[in-house]
C-alpha cells in the first residue's frame, strides 16, 4: 500500500472545516433545526471534557469517577462571573470576575512560596538537630510545628495578596469593561469566564490530585468519585454561601452567550493543545507511566509530577467543558452533576478506545447525536426506549470490539508522526562485530 | 590480596573508599516479620564488572530494588559516588547514573522502539511544557536531536529497522537488548542487569555475554548484574559476591568462589557439596 505523500494535517483540517461550515451554514439558512443545532453543540463540548477524562485514564492510566465534579467547577465558576456581568450583582461590575482571579492568584502564590521554602528539607534538619534530645515521636511533633506555623503565616500571606489584588483587578476591569465598546466587552467576559472556569478546574484538580494520586488505580477511582459527590453536596447547598448560585433551585439568568463558533473554536484550540502535548517528550512520559509505572521511575521519569500534570490538564479540559456548557442553556442545576453523570465521559472513552483522540471525538459525537435522535425518531410514548437501545448498541460494541472504537488508533493529524526517514549510520562496533574480533584474537 | 575472600561478617574491601562508585552498608530490608536483606555490605569499584548471586530468594532483587530507591531502607546507608542515595525517590536516583532492567521485562509494551528509548531521554529533553504545547522555541531543534540519538542508540544494538515496532511485537531476546538499549540511553555511571539471562536457551546467553562484554567496552561505565546461572557469571565477572538468606557469604573472583566451601553448600546443600 502506497502512503499518499499528502501531510496529515490537510484531511484532518478538511473535515474540521466541512464540520464546521457544514453546521454553520445549515443553521443560518435554517435547515436544521434550534434543537439539532444544540445538539452538535452538547456533542463537541462532551468531545472536549471526554478528551480530558480520556488524557487522565486513557494516557495516564489513572481512574477517575471525579471527572465530572470538575465538569461542575468550571460551569458554577464561569456562570458566577458571567451572571455577575449581565446582571450587575455586587454593585461593582467585575466582582465575582476579580474575586475569583485574585483568589486563583492568590493559591498558585501559596503553592509556590511552600515548594520554595523546602519545608521537608527543613523538618529534616529540625528533626537531625532534637533527635539527641528528644525521642523519635517527640523529635517528629517539635519538627512540625514550625512547619504548620510557616504554612499558616504564608496561608495569611496568600489571603492578604488575595484581598490586595481583588481590589486592583476589581478597579482595572471595571475600567476597562465601561470604556471598551459593549460587544467586545460582552466577549473578553466571556473568554475570560471560560479561562477562569478551566484554571479553576485545573487548580482543584492539581489540589486534590496530589495526595490522591499517590493511591494505587481502583482506590483512587473510588476517591475521587467522593471528590465528584462532594462537589454535588456542595452545590446542592451553595446557596448558604453565595445566593445566587442558588443550590438546589437551580442557577438561572446564565447569559446564553454560547454558539458554534465558540465551540469550535475552543474545541479546535483545545485538541491541537491535546495533541502537542500527547506528541512530546513530556506525553510519551505521561504514557509510559500507564505502560509501566516502575520502569518509568527507574528511567527518570517524575511520575507524580506527571500524574498530576495529566489530571490537572484533564480538569482544565472539563472546566472548560463545564463553561461552555453553562451558556448553552442558561441553567445550571445540580443534578446535571451527580454521579451517575459522571459516567458519561467515562462510557465514551471506553468506547472510542482508550488512549485515542479520534475514538473520543467520535463516541462523543455518536453517542449524544444517537441519544437525541432517537428522542425525535422514537414514535411518542416510547422516548424512554432510547436508554434500552443505547445500552444494547454498548453491549454490542464492547462484545464485538472490547477495546473500543478505535483502540489506540489516531486519524490524519492525530497520529503520532513517522520518525524522520534519514539514513542511519551503522556504528563501526556493535555486539556482534565485537563478537568476532574478540573469536579473531582468541 | 589474601583478604579477598571474606565470610560474612568482619568485612573488609579491597577498594579504597575514593575508588567506589557504589558503597553499600549495613544495608537490612525488612517486611514484616522477614528480615529480606540483613547487614548487607558490598562495594563496586569503578568500571568493574561485577556479579551478585545467590539462590532463590536470597534477595538480591531487594537489594536492587533498594539501591534504585522502589523499596525504603529499613537501616544502612547506599552511597553512589561517595554521595548517600538516602530516601531519594527512584527517578531522582536515575538521574544520578544510575539504570537497571528487570528480571521479568519491563517495556513500555504498547510503544514503539523508538519510543521507548526516546523515554529515558525525558529527563534531557531541553524544552519546557510551554514550547512542547505550542511547538515554539526549542522543541523542534531538540525533539530531532533527541530522535536522532535514540535512532542511533538503537543501531548499536541492531534495533534500527525496528524503531516503529511495539515493544510487545519483539521477539524476547530482542526485547532484552531494547530493555538494555533502553536502560544505557538513560546514560548511567552504573548499570544493574536484574538476571538478564532468565529465560534465555544457551545460544542466546552466548549472544547476551558478548553483549555484556560490549557494553563495558564500549561505554564508560559500570556494571552490577544479578544472575542466577553460574556458567553467566563465572564468564564474565571480575569480581563477585555471593549472598544467601539476606546476607553476604562469600565475595571474590569468580576463581575463588568456585571453590569457596560456603557457596557450595548454599547452591546444593552439603551431602552433594563436592560435586561441583
Amino acid at each position: 500500500m502506497k502512503r499518499l505523500s499528502l501531510p496529515s494535517w490537510i484531511p484532518t483540517l478538511a473535515v474540521g472545516l466541512v464540520l464546521f461550515l457544514g453546521v454553520f451554514f445549515a443553521r443560518s439558512t435554517g435547515s436544521i433545526s434550534a434543537y439539532r443545532y444544540q445538539v452538535f453543540q452538547i456533542a463537541l463540548i462532551t468531545a472536549i471534557s471526554a478528551l480530558g477524562l480520556n488524557l487522565i485514564y486513557g494516557f495516564n492510566g489513572q481512574f477517575s469517577l471525579g471527572h465530572i465534579g470538575f465538569y461542575a467547577i468550571g460551569a458554577y465558576g464561569s456562570a458566577l462571573i458571567t451572571k455577575d456581568y449581565v446582571s450587575g450583582w455586587s454593585g461593582s461590575k467585575a466582582g465575582a470576575l476579580s474575586w475569583m482571579m485574585a483568589a486563583q492568584i492568590g493559591v498558585v502564590l501559596a503553592l509556590v512560596c511552600i515548594r520554595l521554602l523546602r519545608l521537608d528539607r527543613l523538618q529534616k534538619r529540625i528533626t537531625l538537630h532534637t533527635s539527641a534530645y528528644l525521642k523519635p515521636h517527640e523529635a517528629r511533633v517539635v519538627s512540625t510545628l514550625p512547619l504548620l506555623a510557616i504554612i499558616a503565616a504564608v496561608l495569611a500571606l496568600a489571603v492578604a495578596v488575595t484581598l490586595g489584588l481583588h481590589q486592583v483587578l476589581n478597579q482595572t476591569l471595571s475600567a476597562a469593561m465601561t470604556s471598551l465598546p459593549k460587544e467586545i466587552g460582552k466577549n473578553l467576559v466571556f473568554v475570560l469566564a471560560i479561562l477562569n472556569g478551566g484554571t479553576m478546574a485545573a487548580l482543584v484538580a492539581y489540589l486534590v490530585g496530589l495526595p490522591l494520586l499517590r493511591l494505587g488505580s481502583d482506590y483512587f477511582g473510588i476517591a475521587t468519585l467522593g471528590f465528584a459527590i462532594m462537589i454535588y453536596t456542595a452545590l446542592q447547598n451553595s446557596d448558604l454561601v453565595i445566593e445566587t448560585m442558588k443550590g438546589a433551585r437551580g442557577m438561572v439568568a446564565i447569559p446564553i452567550w454560547t454558539n458554534w463558533s465558540w465551540v469550535m473554536g475552543v474545541f479546535v484550540l483545545l485538541v491541537i493543545l491535546l495533541r502537542n502535548l500527547l506528541r512530546s517528550s513530556h506525553g510519551r512520559a505521561i504514557i509510559s507511566v500507564r505502560e509501566d509505572e516502575i520502569a518509568a521511575q527507574t528511567m527518570g521519569v517524575d511520575v507524580n509530577q506527571l500524574k498530576t500534570l495529566a489530571f490537572a490538564v484533564g480538569g482544565l479540559f472539563a472546566g472548560i467543558g463545564g463553561a461552555l456548557y453553562a451558556h448553552l442553556y442558561g441553567f445550571l442545576h445540580p443534578s446535571t452533576f451527580n454521579i451517575i453523570k459522571g459516567f458519561d465521559p467515562l462510557i465514551i472513552i471506553v468506547l472510542g478506545g482508550l488512549g485515542s483522540m479520534t475514538g473520543t471525538v467520535l463516541a462523543s459525537v455518536g453517542v449524544v447525536v444517537l441519544i437525541e435522535e432517537l428522542r425525535v425518531i422514537l414514535p411518542q410514548g416510547f422516548e424512554d426506549w432510547r436508554f434500552v437501545i443505547y445500552p444494547i448498541i454498548l453491549l454490542m460494541v464492547m462484545l464485538l470490539r472490547s477495546q473500543g472504537i478505535m483502540g489506540t488508533n489516531e486519524w490524519g493529524w492525530f497520529r503520532a508522526p513517522l520518525p524522520p526517514e534519514r539514513d542511519i549510520p551503522i556504528p563501526n562496533r556493535t555486539p556482534r562485530a565485537s563478537a568476532a574480533t574478540q573469536s579473531e584474537d582468541a | 590480596m589474601d583478604i579477598l575472600t571474606t565470610s560474612a561478617g568482619g568485612y573488609s574491601s579491597f577498594t579504597p573508599p575514593e575508588e567506589r562508585v557504589l558503597d553499600i552498608r549495613g544495608l537490612t530490608k525488612v517486611f514484616g516479620g522477614l528480615r529480606a536483606v540483613s547487614s548487607f555490605t558490598m562495594d563496586v569499584p569503578y568500571h568493574g564488572l561485577y556479579g551478585l548471586i545467590g539462590p532463590n530468594g536470597a534477595g538480591k532483587t531487594t537489594v536492587f530494588n533498594m539501591i534504585t530507591g522502589i523499596y525504603a531502607l529499613t537501616e544502612g546507608a547506599i552511597l553512589f559516588e561517595g554521595q548517600e542515595l538516602g530516601d531519594l525517590p527512584p527517578h531522582r536516583i536515575t538521574r544520578r547514573g544510575i539504570a537497571r532492567t528487570f528480571q521479568n521485562i519491563r517495556l513500555f509494551q504498547n510503544l514503539t522502539v523508538l519510543d521507548n528509548v526516546r523515554i529515558a531521554y525525558h529527563a534531557h529533553a531541553g524544552y519546557n511544557l510551554l514550547e512542547a504545547i505550542t511547538r515554539l522555541g526549542r522543541y523542534g531543534r531538540q525533539e530531532r536531536e533527541l530522535t536522532e540519538r535514540a535512532q542511533d542508540f538503537l543501531a548499536v544494538f541492531g534495533l534500527q529497522d525496528r524503531q516503529t515496532e511495539l515493544a510487545r511485537n519483539l521477539p524476547y531476546g530482542e526485547q532484552r537488548r531494547l530493555e538494555i538499549a533502553r536502560a544505557l540511553a538513560a546514560h548511567p555511571k552504573l548499570l544493574l542487569l536484574d538476571e538478564p539471562a532468565a529465560g534465555m536457551n544457551p545460544n542466546e546467553v552466548e549472544t547476551l555475554m558478548e553483549l555484556i562484554r560490549f557494553i563495558h567496552d564500549e561505554f564508560d561505565l559500570t556494571i552490577l548484574l544479578i544472575e542466577h546461572q553460574m556458567r553467566v557469571v563465572m564468564g564474565i565477572c571480575e569480581w563477585i559476591t555471593v549472598m544467601d538468606f539476606g546476607q553476604v557469604i562469600a565475595r571474590g573472583t569468580s576463581e575463588q568462589i568456585r571453590n569457596n566451601e560456603d557457596v557450595i553448600v548454599a547452591y546444593l546443600g552439603r551431602a552433594h557439596g563436592r560435586e561441583l
